[in-house]
């Protein structure tokens, strides 16, 4: 279990300086799949930051169950990512030098993981496994990154507008890939996004705007990629 | 304009370099001017003999230190003109896209050759205030007659408006050069076209770690950061060892100020090279910390590639100073008497090697540090 306990936030300095996050609080449960939800500014991947310990809060506290997150020091907070957690950025960020098989490995030496290969085949990527970044399309290297981030079996996975660079297609496929392989794996999901349509897919969504959050509500119903308008 | 002045300014170690040379062979070719207008009037053979070893003494120190140190400028320069076009491909692709050329562009690298007039102005400056007592020095015991101290203006004019020229020059076609490329290419900014990259050769031998490929890949896909980190090593070791044993080769006064000099570089050379190494790195180290891999570990992969070559860069710079003394000795000084042996210095080797290891080992550290400081978002937003 996440809990967030008055988190805030700001940037900048003194008289420069601005809030983003104005005391955030909430709890997500283990396999959540949860969807930041706002606006351009609402401090959504702000938010994201600080709850995977990317970041470290003004005031506030993070508990990953007995884990208090902003109490441990660099070294801890690094191992703490090493053993639980797993990104998925909109730029993607693999490493051009690298084909799809290293990039996945990267991950997958974190875990000691050397059925790495499935998560790859899982992606639909099997027969690139030898192609550069460069040779690829959005939604190939975004399928990577899935696979990089899953290849370390983390126990929760950041995504941070996964499908923003995407088109329609690619991004269902890809939003598709990422719901299959929780259910596989069983892993927490917090996604941060700003397309309203993404949020039905989840079971709990939190609504943000200028810093706070707006809502949270629960879904009834979990809608698959292919049933959620773009 | 697309390359500013800040960018110029980053050229520090160009204008260091080119102070260096500079003030070196303004002082040794102004005193040759100066003591070849004096040649008529010495009567004693002793004199001449002195005369003689002043003049090849003032050529080998002008050919060496000002061949030695242009050769460091210009590859430092070309270094710093790929890289720039290397870091700003997508603003350089975009100007073209919209219908510069590549000359237009290019153009706007005459910017750099201002880091080699700064050096050269300074060097030269300093040097005629350095240059009284050096005229005194160098006749300390009035085996000539007095030698008056005069201004040449070609000396002006071929040690710093040409070199100026000559670089701002050099950094324009090498910039076109390297713009002669698709317009795609420069957008993509990837690392590499799809054309370029080859497989690593190791990659089916066994099963590598993934930080065993990253060390391999870094390397393999960073050419010219490998290639200035084993050039700065080569300068640093060459440079640091050449200038203790020119303490034994020449006057005190020279000796002290080649060794300076010798400092100054090799301090420069190898910071400026450690720069460029992590800061070429900065996303990748980023992106393995968020995913958790320790300092220690992103350090190993991604510095630990380039300490092989900074160490073979040493070797050769270490064989390179001895033959390049060697020949000094075995060739120019053959007919003046009085030069000292010359000889391998094992010590000398040893201690320059110590303080190598500890300042790359040093400068490592501490740039990781910074990069650590950083936040994740900074990076990502770059």
């Amino acid at each position: 279990m996440i809990q967030v306990k008055e988190v805030t936030k700001s940037y900048g300095t003194d008289k420069n300086r601005f809030p983003v996050l104005k005391g955030i609080s909430l709890v997500l449960k283990d396999g959540d799949f949860a969807v930041i939800l706002g606006a351009s500014g609402s401090g959504k991947s702000t938010l994201l930051h600080v709850i995977s310990g990317l970041e470290r809060p003004d005031n506030g506290q993070v508990w990953y169950g007995e884990t208090e997150l902003t109490s441990l020091s660099d070294k801890e907070l690094t191992e703490f990512r090493k053993e639980n957690t797993g990104f998925i950025f909109q730029q993607y960020y693999l490493l051009p030098q690298m084909d799809v098989d290293k990039n996945v490995k990267m991950g997958a030496d974190l875990a000691g993981n050397r059925e790495y290969r499935t998560v790859i085949e899982a992606v639909g990527l099997a027969e690139k496994l030898h192609k550069y970044p460069s040779q690829l399309s959005g939604g190939e290297q975004q399928r990577v990154s899935v696979a990089r981030a899953l290849a370390k079996n983390p126990r929760v996975l950041f995504l941070d507008e996964p499908t923003g660079a995407l088109d329609e297609e690619t991004g269902r496929q890809v939003l598709d890939y990422i719901c299959r392989l929780q259910k596989e794996y069983r892993f927490t999901i917090v996604m941060v996004t700003h397309n309203q349509n993404i949020a039905e897919m989840a079971n709990t969504v939190i609504q943000m705007n200028s810093g706070k959050i707006r809502d949270i509500y629960e879904n009834q119903v979990q809608k698959t990629a292919y049933e959620i308008g773009w | 304009m697309l390359v500013g002045i800040r960018d110029a300014a980053k050229l520090v170690g160009i204008a260091v370099i080119s102070c260096c040379a500079v003030l070196v062979c303004t002082m040794f070719l102004n005193f040759y001017l100066d003591v070849i207008l004096i040649e008529s009037k010495i009567t004693s053979e002793l004199s001449m003999a002195f005369y003689h070893a002043q003049v090849a003494s003032a050529k080998v120190v002008c050919l060496v230190a000002g061949g030695c140190l242009l050769l460091t400028a210009v590859v430092m320069l070309l270094f710093y003109v790929k890289h720039y076009i290397d870091t700003h491909k997508k603003e350089l692709g975009i100007l073209k896209a919209l219908g510069y050329s590549n000359l237009k562009i290019a153009e706007n690298f005459w910017v750099f050759g201002l880091s080699a007039f700064f050096g050269t102005a300074l060097g030269f400056g300093g040097a005629f205030l350095l240059m009284p007592k050096f005229y005194k020095l160098q006749n300390q015991e009035k085996l000539l007659p007095e030698i008056a101290m005069h201004f040449h203006p070609m000396l002006f004019l071929c040690l710093v408006l040409l070199p100026t020229l000559a670089f701002a020059l050099l950094a324009i076609g090498y910039a076109w050069k390297k713009l002669r490329q698709p317009v795609l290419t420069l957008l993509r900014d990837t690392l590499q076209s799809r054309e370029k990259i080859k497989r690593d050769p190791k990659s089916s031998d066994r099963e590598r770690s993934f930080l065993e490929d990253l060390r391999g890949s870094i390397v393999r896909t960073k050419k010219a950061l490998a290639f200035f980190i084993l050039f700065s090593s080569f300068c640093f070791s060459s440079m640091l060892q050449m200038s203790f044993s020119m303490k034994d080769l020449a006057s005190k006064m020279m000796g002290a100020m080649i060794f300076l000099i010798g400092l100054t570089l090799a301090f420069t050379t190898l910071l400026l090279a450690v720069t460029t190494v992590v800061k070429g790195n900065t996303k990748t180290i980023a992106m393995m910390r968020v995913f958790g891999y320790s300092q220690k570990e992103c350090c190993g992969a991604i510095l630990g590639g380039y300490r092989a070559l900074s160490y073979a860069g040493f070797a050769l710079g270490t064989v390179y100073q001895y033959g390049l003394l060697r020949l000094m000795v075995d060739l120019v000084f053959l007919e003046i008497a009085g030069v000292p042996d010359y000889a391998f210095d094992v010590p000398v080797m040893l201690v320059t090697l110590g303080v190598f290891v500890a300042l790359y080992e040093i400068l490592m550290y501490v740039y990781l540090e910074k990069i650590k400081r950083i936040s994740v978002k900074e990076i990502m937003l770059e």
